[in-house]
Order: structure tokens, then C-alpha cells, then sequence
């Protein structure tokens, strides 16, 4: 049996190691190597809470009986998960982490002996406070989570569910979890603690039905963010420091993503979480509906345009994800190569559903990351490139967020597609993007609209090449 | 007077926010996608907790209530641990440099 200091340094080496594992992500080189050292935290924390234990009981066996075959679910998982899929996988996880956040301070709540917090009725005070926000925050993690993840896979409508009265239940629920906490603190009651939880998972299911599928990456985020800050709850419940210490990492890990993400729309943290962005734009599409002329061309006139270019910019989007084109991308770059064209790839913030969604899409598709750039990298070089070739982007590309003060994207960062000689637009119909929004680019003189699914398209540009 | 152990731990997690804040700030954000997969699997460290109340009952009763919540919260834990950390191992072994001469 270890001692309690003992046991204390070690979960502070593993803490530590979880910040290199997070510092290692600096740069592709060293990461791989940051991944294996929280690994190494990972097993010394396990580890080290056997041994201070030290009940070698038969609840040692099912303890590790369940622990496999958790294990086994996630490794079958993590192979067979689809790079594609990566936004609800990553959904998926946060729901249980918050899950896991619930049942052990349901356990701690339970049996607080066991982990030395006085017992049941009689629950140290700061340890029950502690519980509560771990419970609570847990909760909303969970439920907020799941919906997340329907929404992403599909399952459920990616539009935003609103409904009048919406904004002040919300924060009457909000205020009424505090109030709870506070009577089930003075209290004890153990009915209490259950209907924390209840409306715990209530909010996190009511704040995220009206976010919509665009604004997915906020939500992810800020999911992460929750994630951790339950961990952390639950870490000050434990007087645990690797849980401490991690909970905050992953709490302002997400919190920094979901700020980089706002930024990337122009739009502030409240105006996404009140959510209904879809449903309140719907009035600026229509105003704008005439028909403009749209020049429209095929797999033949792309690769014509692109054999004369000497420089291709590509532009990928959510729909490349959706129509698994990037590897039928990574082809015809190869081959533009072989032309001796140079080609790069933009990479707008918020592309995709999730932080860093595209990158991870080129990465699987073997497309080296120095070939890949970030929308400050490489906004410059449009002007000087011959073409572009938007694939699956749409909204990141609308010069309308840098010329009409009107629009609902004004502001937003864009890639400044349009200053290219020539722009290929991958895309299936003139249909707006996620903001519901018109697209100027569509118009432009310059635009080649190739009315096609992204995949099937790539491939024939390559055939012709 | 003595300090509350509290402090302490509110010490640590507070110092801990600004490293994180850091460290994140440096991260690319072509690895953002494998950031979020990696806190996952690292918040998953909550498994410590579960593995207490898995192990808290006697030899006799080794299920009662808050026990069998442990152990469920043992292999959710897990699957994000492995799940997490594999996934990572996986998408960035992807993250290749271009090769020299070609």
C-alpha cells in the first residue's frame, strides 16, 4: 500500500505529463511523442491507485473485468472509425466523460467513506459543493453531448429547434440549480442530489436543441471545455491533483478552441449559444432571389483551366467530408504536380465541423502538412495564384462578409478566393451554404461552377488532366 | 493559523488554467482536431475516482449500489481512454512531411 504523500507526487507526475502530452501537439514532429507521454500518465495514474489501495480483493478482478472491456469497446472504436466521422466520435467521448463525472459523484454521494468525505447524510461541506458542480456540470456535458452527436451523425435535424419562452426557461433551470445546490448543501437529502441531476440533464439538452449543424465546431468546443471542468470538479472531490490538474487543461483547452472558432465566424460566444442562426437569416436569402447569370462549365473545362495554370489553390469545406473526397483530391493534385503546378490548400477556421477537421481529412489522405495552410498564411497569395478550386466550402468564401455591412457574415473572415485569375466551384446546386446566405462568388465573371457531387467531380478533372 | 488543504488544491488548478492556456495557445491548429481527441482521453483520468468506488466493498458485498456505479463508470472511463488515445496515435501518424525528392 502506498502512502497518501507518495501516491500525491506521482498523480502529480502524471498531471505533468498530461501538459507535455498537450505541449508535444505544438508541432507535428514532436506530437506523436506528446501522445505516448500522456499515455505514461495515464498508466501511472491507474497504477499508483491500485497500489494505494491496496485491496487485492476479488473486487480487484471485476474492477479490471470492466476495465477491458471498456478498453475493448474504445480500441475496437478508435480502428474502425472513419476519419470522416471524427466530429461525432469526438461528441461521443465528451458524453462520456461527463457520463463517468455523474456516476462517480453518484458513487462519492453514495458510499463518501470510501473516499474518506464523512458519511452518508453527513458529507463535508466543501466536498459536497464540489460534488454538486461535478454532478451538474457532468450532466450537461452528457445530455448536451448526446445531442451533439444525433445532431452530427444525422440522426437528428442539424437546424436549429426553437421554441417561444425558450431563453427565459433556460434561465430559470440555470437559477433553480443553484438554488437546489444550495438546499441540497444545507440539507443532505439525497432527493435533491437526484433532481440536480435530472435538471442537469434537461439543460444540457435544452441549451443545445437550438444551436445549428453550422455552428457545431462552437459546440464541440465548448462541450470539451465542460468536460473538463466536471473532471476538475470531481478531481477537488478526490483531493486528487492529476484530476485537478487535467480538468483544468482540457476546461481551458476547450474554452481557447471555442473562442478561436467565434472568431472564425466573427460572431461572440452568447450569440452562438442563443443559437438560431439558420432560422433568423432566412429573410436575406430571399430578399436577393433574381436570377443572376451563372456560368457553368464541366470536368473538361476545369482541367483545361487547370493545365494552363501555374499555381492551384484548393479550398476545401464540410463537403468534401460529406462526399469522401480527399482522397480523389489527393490524386488529382498528384497529378497536377506531375505538371510541375504548384498547388496548396487553404484552410478556413471553422471549415468542417470540428477544430482542424480538414487537416486531419488531407493528413488521411496522405497530403503533406506543409502543403496545408492557415487562412493568415495564405490569404495573400489568392491574388497571385491562377486558380482556385473551392471544394465543398461555400460560406468561408463570400466576398459578401468583406463588402455588404447587411449581411449576417459581415465580419467573418474569408478566404479571398475571388482575387484568383479563375475559381472552380465544386458544388451541387446554387443552393446557399449553412448561413443561408447567397453566395456573390457564384456570380462573379471569373467562376466556373462545376454542378457535381465533389468526389465524382475530382475524378473526372483527374481523367481529363 | 494553518491553511486550508483546499487552498492548496485551488492553487493548483488555478496555475494549472494559465498552463493550459498557454500550452494551448501554442498548439497548431492543424492538430486541432487530435487536441480535442487527446483531452478527451486525458480527462478521462476521472477513472481514478471510479476505480475507489469499484473497490470500496468489502469481500463480501462486492456490488452495492455506489460500487456498480464505479464499475460503470470504470468502463466508460476506459473506453475513452483507449478510444481517446488510439484515435490520437492514429490520426497522427497520418501528419506526414513532404517527402524530399519526388
Amino acid at each position: 500500500m502506498l502512502s497518501a504523500n507518495l501516491s500525491a507526487i506521482f498523480y502529480l507526475i502524471s498531471g505533468v505529463l498530461f501538459i507535455l502530452a498537450l505541449r508535444g501537439l505544438s508541432s507535428p514532429e514532436t506530437s506523436r511523442q506528446g501522445n505516448f507521454l500522456g499515455i505514461l500518465g495515464m498508466i501511472i495514474a491507474v497504477t499508483v491507485t491500485f497500489l494505494s489501495i491496496g485491496n487485492f480483493s476479488t473486487g480487484l478482478v471485476v474492477v479490471l473485468i470492466f476495465l477491458l472491456i471498456g478498453g475493448l469497446i474504445g480500441a475496437f472504436i478508435a480502428y474502425k472509425i472513419p476519419m470522416t466521422a471524427m466530429p461525432e466520435l469526438v461528441a461521443g467521448f465528451h458524453s462520456l466523460v461527463g457520463l463517468a463525472a455523474v456516476f462517480v459523484a453518484i458513487a462519492a454521494f453514495l458510499n463518501p467513506e470510501a473516499f474518506g468525505l464523512g458519511s452518508p447524510g453527513n458529507i463535508k461541506l466543501g466536498s459536497l459543493i464540489e460534488m454538486s458542480i461535478g454532478a451538474a456540470v457532468g450532466a450537461i456535458t452528457f445530455s448536451g453531448s448526446i445531442i451533439a452527436f444525433l445532431k452530427l451523425q444525422g440522426i437528428m435535424s442539424g437546424s436549429p429547434i426553437t421554441f417561444k419562452g425558450q431563453h427565459p426557461l433556460n434561465a430559470l433551470i440555470l437559477i433553480s440549480i443553484i438554488i437546489i445546490t444550495y438546499l441540497l448543501c444545507s440539507t443532505q437529502s439525497s432527493n435533491l442530489f437526484w433532481i440536480l441531476l435530472a435538471i442537469s440533464f434537461l439543460i444540457g439538452f435544452l441549451l443545445i436543441i437550438p444551436i445549428g449543424g453550422a455552428d457545431m465546431p462552437v459546440v464541440i468546443s465548448m462541450l470539451n471545455s465542460y468536460s473538463g471542468w466536471a473532471a476538475a470538479g470531481i478531481g477537488f472531490t478526490l483531493e486528487n491533483t492529476a484530476l485537478i490538474i487535467t480538468g483544468a487543461l482540457v476546461g481551458s483547452s476547450g474554452a481557447i478552441l471555442s473562442y478561436i472558432m467565434c472568431k472564425g465566424m466573427n460572431r461572440s460566444f452568447f450569440n452562438v449559444i442563443l443559437g438560431g442562426f439558420g432560422a433568423t437569416e432566412q429573410s436575406a436569402s430571399a430578399q436577393n432571389k433574381e436570377q443572376k447569370p451563372v456560368k457553368s462549365g464541366n470536368a473538361d473545362d476545369a482541367a483545361f483551366l487547370m493545365k494552363n495554370a501555374s499555381s492551384v489553390i484548393i479550398v476545401p469545406g464540410y463537403g468534401m467530408a460529406v462526399a469522401q473526397a480527399q482522397h480523389a483530391l489527393r490524386e488529382m493534385v498528384d497529378t497536377l504536380k506531375k505538371n510541375d503546378i504548384k498547388v496548396s490548400y487553404a484552410i478556413h477556421p471553422v471549415a468542417g465541423r470540428m477544430p482542424g477537421h480538414m487537416n486531419v481529412l488531407l493528413a488521411e489522405a496522405n497530403v503533406p502538412y506543409d502543403e496545408v495552410f492557415e487562412l493568415e498564411e495564405i490569404n495573400n497569395d489568392f491574388a497571385n495564384a491562377d486558380v482556385a478550386f473551392v471544394i465543398g466550402a461555400n460560406d468561408v468564401t463570400n466576398p459578401v462578409a468583406k463588402t455588404d455591412p447587411q449581411s449576417p457574415i459581415y465580419g467573418m473572415p474569408v478566404l479571398d478566393v475571388e482575387k484568383c485569375k479563375s475559381v472552380l466551384f465544386v458544388k451541387r446546386s446554387l443552393s446557399p451554404g449553412y448561413a443561408g446566405i447567397d453566395n456573390d462568388l457564384f456570380y462573379k465573371e471569373n467562376t466556373l461552377m462545376l454542378f457535381a457531387d465533389a468526389k465524382k467531380m475530382t475524378e473526372d478533372i483527374t481523367k481529363n488532366l | 493559523m494553518e491553511i486550508d488543504p483546499f487552498i492548496f488544491r485551488l492553487s493548483i488548478f488555478i496555475l494549472s488554467i494559465f498552463i493550459g492556456y498557454y500550452v494551448v495557445w501554442s498548439v497548431t491548429p492543424s492538430l486541432h482536431t487530435p487536441l480535442m481527441s487527446v483531452t478527451n482521453a486525458i480527462s478521462s483520468v476521472i477513472i481514478v475516482g471510479a476505480i475507489i468506488a469499484g473497490l470500496a466493498g468489502n469481500s463480501d458485498s462486492i456490488f452495492n449500489t455506489s460500487s456498480i456505479f464505479g464499475f460503470l463508470a470504470i468502463s466508460l472511463a476506459a473506453i475513452n481512454i483507449f478510444g481517446g488515445f488510439l484515435v490520437t496515435q492514429r490520426m497522427l501518424a497520418m501528419y506526414k512531411k513532404k517527402k524530399k525528392d519526388k
